[in-house]
């Protein structure tokens, strides 16, 4: 289908003007992207630099005011129609009627797969994310953390090559959002799937992710790139070895480091 | 709801209490003579009930039926064009005046002119007064119920690519339907009283509403009561079903119902 050669995402000036009442509003600007098949990048930056507005486009919810964006090398459009990413957001979004296992066999019902193999999948995929007691449950039946577990496993559903999270591990306690981690840096090195990950928390970014990508608002763009691949598996020890303290200082100093934001703040 | 609440003995007890303390006096304000003459006690109209069952069932029926065939027809004439305004912008803006025109309009001033239109034998004229009656609210309500999706939801759905069809019946639909159904109790009772009242109005010589004013001018108070207990019942039973149905659905459809 696509050679390992082709970048899951590739963006080159990428710039979004939302109209407003006020006139104009530029959201990004001159944004150029790059993630490789496989790769973990993780969009930072604080509220308002555009870096949901920039997962909205690779998802093509939104579409890009000028620059050359393609997934896989397609359109957005395409990517889209033909289910090359799996997503998911801040909120669950599940449907309060539905089982677990209903909820997150969603995405393979609005494919038209068939009633055994979508069966045999959200088994595979609720061991996968550890919720194979709960397929029965309904949704306002389980805790924020088990709600947002589901929603992994429904992006997951159609084995996508490519994950698009918003801040899913935003709305959750430290505790939780801690094992959430580790549980997708597991995911996604079991999958292969190369993921954009869209959060405000540094410790995330720089446990999760290959790459940091850091933004700045007024006018959202990409300020700083920072590589976080880290030289052992991501586990508990990780978090609390001196390279990682080191990348988190690195990204904290990339994000509040320039004098433009500075002056910015209050 | 309140913030003290009854113990669950009390909360069966005290409406029965009231309701035998409301008998007790409707007994003793008749045995006192001074009650209007249309006024019999609750036994002379339980005897005359318990005497007349067949007609006043009979009468039921006919009534009963009338207000289900409008309650229907108004329901799916709503539904559809709910369906229809949401879809489309267009036919939004072309009924919101309609629909407010049409819930300030007296509907069963209407009667005596589609009584007319269609005949002193056709039972249409008083389905169609029951049917405009119950379709003003299940419109409302459905209208509203189709436009609860969450963004979230709305994304997730554009995101997994499903088409139009498909966000309608999985997504749309379902998060509508308590409010579709909270729409239905509401028009039930409408369609109910629209239809007996109808009667009131010409028409066919049967029904319960038709037996009321013939029992009341005719001056047999008791047997006129009777009736009135039958139309009680259809309204009873019109209410229950479709609680019931509210409550089911909403209970299938979990947390995402609207509140009550």
């Amino acid at each position: 289908m696509t050679t390992p050669t082709t970048p899951a995402v590739h963006a080159a000036g990428i710039g979004k003007v939302f109209p407003s009442a006020s006139g104009e509003v530029t959201t990004l600007t001159g944004v150029d992207l790059e993630v490789a098949a496989g790769e973990f990048v993780s969009l930072i930056g604080t509220s308002g630099c555009g870096k949901s507005t920039l997962l909205r486009l690779i998802a093509d919810l939104d579409t890009a005011t000028s620059g050359d964006l393609t997934v896989f090398g397609k359109t957005a459009r395409r990517a889209r129609l033909d289910q090359d990413y799996g997503i998911a957001f801040q909120q669950a979004g599940l449907l309060p009627w539905r089982t677990v296992a209903a909820n997150i066999a969603l995405p393979l019902e609005l494919h038209r797969w068939s009633r055994p193999t979508r069966e045999a999948r959200v088994t595979e995929l609720a061991d996968l994310v550890g919720l194979s007691d709960f397929v029965a449950r309904y949704p306002d039946q389980l805790s924020g953390g088990m709600q947002q577990r589901v929603a992994i496993a429904r992006s997951l559903a159609a084995s996508p090559q490519l994950l698009l999270m918003d801040e899913p591990f935003g709305a959750l306690d430290e505790m939780t959002r801690e094992r959430l981690q580790t549980e997708l840096a597991r995911i996604a090195s079991e999958t292969g799937a190369a993921v954009v990950f869209v959060t405000h928390s540094i410790p995330e970014a720089v446990f999760l992710s290959d790459r940091v990508v850091v933004m700045s608002p007024r006018p959202g763009r990409i300020t700083d790139v920072i590589d976080t691949t880290p030289g052992r598996a991501r586990d508990e020890a990780l978090r609390e070895s001196p390279e990682y303290f080191a990348r988190v200082t690195a990204v904290r100093e990339a994000l509040h480091g320039t004098p433009l934001q500075r002056a910015n703040e209050r | 709801m309140n913030a003290a609440r009854l113990p669950s003995w009390l909360r069966v007890a005290a409406p029965v209490a009231v309701g035998l303390l409301g008998i007790a006096l409707w007994f003793a304000y008749v045995a006192s003579g001074t009650a209007p003459r249309m006024l019999p006690d609750p036994l002379a109209i339980a005897n005359e009930f318990a005497d007349r069952t067949p007609l006043v069932a009979e009468a039921a029926a006919v009534t009963g039926t009338n207000a289900l065939l409008g309650l229907v027809a108004g329901s799916v004439a709503a539904v559809a064009l709910a369906a229809l305004a949401t879809t489309w912008r267009p036919v939004d803006g072309m009924t919101a005046p309609l629909i407010a025109a049409l819930a300030v309009v007296p509907i069963v001033a209407l009667t005596p002119i589609l009584n007319t239109m269609f005949g002193a034998s056709s039972q249409f004229g008083r389905q169609a007064v029951a049917g405009i009656a119950a379709f003003v609210p299940v419109f409302v309500n459905t209208l509203r119920g189709l436009q609860q999706t969450r963004p979230v939801q709305r994304d997730l759905f554009r995101a997994t690519a499903a088409n139009g069809a498909q966000t309608f019946r999985l997504l749309t639909l379902p998060t509508a339907l308590p409010y579709l159904l909270t729409g239905v109790r509401v028009a039930a009772s409408l369609a109910v009283i629209s239809a007996l009242v109808a009667e009131y109005f010409g028409g066919p010589a049967d029904g319960i509403g038709t037996a009321i004013a013939t029992y009341a001018k005719s001056g047999r108070a008791a047997l006129a009561w009777a009736f009135v207990a039958g139309g009680i019942a259809i309204g009873l039973v019109f209410f229950l079903v479709t609680s019931l149905l509210e409550r089911v659905v909403s209970r299938r459809l979990g947390a995402g119902g609207p509140p009550a």
